[in-house]
């Protein structure tokens, strides 16, 4: 036990300093082509106020330290950052770390969320679709799973909000919670709830019908391996194989999914908490695009990087868990 | 030859190809379809589908016919998708080729760059790059292919280290022939094939991109696309839902014909490759 932890502790301080020079290329590369953008932050929100005179807008570049070249830019973000100083948000007139802060929490919910039901999903019907490789219920699974899979998140809120929240009726159309609701404790858990069904699932739908396939895919390999044979040849019954030796090879392929998916479920965020109006982190990086936000648009990207970081991380120290055969080596890669 | 003959005897591959040819007819023929500029008035706004033989889908908010967008938004989707994928492919290849070949301290350096494009969502990279640039449609395959280059990089990187260790790349080198040659005759050569295995979900993942990224108004405002039909009618998705849902439906149908066509590619692939030794997948 002592020394699982031990190696399970080796493995997140190599992984963090790993990271570290990763991290400054995205720095260096996200700062460069925030820089190569037509007019500064100054500029920006001179636009958003009606304009101002020169002095106004020299000022302003000083305070914001615009004034300076880029290498010394440069490198006051990059100390600011050692003291996790994201810097200040030009539209929302707060610090990046603060709004990041605060929005964070709701994509990680509806993230969180998605992830778990399309994990529990996706595999319980990957794990029915593989039982039995190739037979009709297997090939209905994976055209389903593959028109599922084909099915673009934003296209699909549109359509469920219309079904459920403006036909129906059943769940609200848009929003984190009912505003003003006057609702605490676990009343507003589930106004919450409630809000995040629609969003949750057309998040989820891509990534069930992906675990599904995953799923399956890695349960017919499994099919192959001598010691399901060896158990169908003692004579287990079929649940027992397909629950114990079968589906339980299959679920390594699957976690290692999750920490691939991670980036692209981030940027699914985007466009999903748009349509459903979630304050959330995706939405937060199209206000910044959208107000010309320069420092915000980097902390978002920089704070992104940082969490698919953590969770491959998370996805590697579950692997090594599951599978014992993952030792230290294998997991430096 | 082998492989294409294996190809239509999928059901996938040959359901993949039809679906593809009808599209990229669509596309390549848009203006002889559809003639005239989509953005064009051509009608009633908001005229519903099938209830005029002139506009068969009817037209949207400001009159435009719906089904000259679609045909004309086919063009932009295919190409937009399969330029972005070819670029990101080549440039993978490229990167890949490069850190196999030169290991050391190059390889260290282009991998980590690798990991910092991998980590970064290939959607906020597009986001940015488009907002910094200004949308163009240059820019945008650029800002999708930056988004999608990491994975064949490090696919290409994987072969060729197993590639360079070979028998005849150690027997090209005693021959004397320059680094160049071997790279480019002797590895590259070996080192497409698991990248193209790969290509169709980058093609897809494009295409999808392409889509949303217009749909947030960060494509060309002067050209149709899908994603910026499903927005435009988004706004009157309570009284016209078809506005929104026929050019989705569009883009469903495109990406399913992309991925029959990739599974059916690897299941023919697989049947020619048998006799071959698999090597590590």
């Amino acid at each position: 036990m002592g020394t699982s932890v031990n190696r399970s502790l080796r493995l997140i301080r190599r992984r963090l300093l790993a990271s570290i020079p990763v991290l400054m290329i995205v720095v260096v590369l996200t700062f460069l082509l925030l820089e190569a953008a037509p007019g500064d932050a100054v500029d920006a929100y001179l636009l958003s106020i009606g304009g101002g005179d020169a002095t106004v807008a020299e000022n302003l570049r000083r305070a914001y330290g615009l004034d300076q070249s880029m290498t010394s830019r440069l490198w006051l973000y990059v100390t600011a950052l050692a003291r996790l100083d994201l810097g200040w948000s030009v539209s929302f007139e707060r610090p990046v770390l603060d709004m990041i802060a605060e929005r964070l929490p709701n994509t990680l919910a509806l993230m969180g969320s998605a992830t778990t039901l399309a994990f529990a999903l996706g595999s319980t019907l990957g794990i029915i679709a593989g039982s039995k490789p190739e037979s009709i219920r297997d090939r209905m699974f994976s055209s389903i799973s593959l028109i599922f899979y084909s099915i673009p998140g934003f296209w699909l809120g549109l359509v469920l909000s219309l079904v459920f929240a403006v036909h129906l009726r059943w769940l609200p159309t848009s929003g984190i919670e009912t505003i003003a609701s006057g609702k605490s404790g676990f009343d507003r858990l589930l106004d919450i709830g409630r809000h995040l069904v629609l969003p949750v699932g057309a998040l989820a739908l891509i990534y069930t019908a992906l675990f599904l396939r995953v799923m399956r895919a890695g349960m017919a390999e499994a099919w192959k391996l001598d010691f399901v044979l060896f158990a169908r040849a003692k004579g287990l019954s079929r649940t027992r194989i397909v629950l114990r030796h079968v589906a339980r090879n299959a679920t390594l392929p699957l976690v290692t999914m999750l920490g691939l998916q991670a980036a692209t479920m981030l940027g699914g965020s985007v466009v999903i908490e748009s349509i459903f109006a979630i304050p959330g982190f995706g939405r937060l990086a199209q206000e910044a695009v959208s107000g010309r936000d320069a420092p915000l648009l980097m902390g978002i990207i920089l704070v992104s990087a940082v969490l698919v970081i953590l969770v491959n991380l998370l996805v590697d120290l579950v692997q090594a868990a599951l599978d014992p055969r993952i030792g230290a080596s294998e997991a430096s890669s | 030859m082998n492989l294409i003959h294996n190809l239509i005897k999928k059901p996938e591959g040959i359901a993949g190809i039809v679906i593809l040819a009808i599209l990229i007819t669509t596309g390549v023929f848009a203006s002889a379809i559809a003639p005239g500029d989509p953005l064009q008035i051509s009608g009633r706004p908001l005229l519903a589908p099938f209830s005029d033989p002139a506009l068969p889908l009817g037209t949207d908010r400001l009159g435009r016919d719906v089904l000259a967008g679609i045909v004309h938004g086919a063009r932009t989707s295919l190409l937009v998708g399969a330029a972005a994928a070819l670029a990101a492919i080549a440039l993978g290849l490229f990167v890949g080729l490069i850190a196999g070949l030169a290991g050391g301290l190059i390889d260290e350096a282009l991998m980590r760059v690798v990991d910092a494009f991998q980590i970064v969502p290939g959607f906020l990279l597009a986001l940015a790059f488009v907002s910094v640039m200004g949308a163009s449609l240059p820019v945008v395959v650029i800002a999708i292919a930056l988004g999608a280059w990491a994975d064949p990089a490090r696919l290409t990187r994987a072969q060729v280290l197993s590639i360079r260790e070979r028998d005849y790349v150690a027997a090209a080198k005693v021959i004397g022939m320059h680094p160049m040659e071997i790279a480019l005759r002797q590895v590259l050569p070996q080192a497409i094939p698991p990248v193209l295995a790969v290509s169709a979900t980058i093609v897809a993942a494009a295409i999808l991109t392409e889509a949303a990224l217009s749909f947030l108004g960060l494509g060309n405002p002067n050209t149709v696309t899908w994603g910026s039909m499903i927005a435009e009618g988004r706004n009157v998705l309570r009284s016209s839902p078809w506005l929104s849902i026929l050019p989705g439906i569009a883009l469903v149908i495109t990406v399913v014909g992309v991925y029959l066509l990739s599974e059916g590619l690897t299941k023919a692939l697989a049947g020619t490759h048998t006799s071959r030794s698999g090597g590590e997948a």
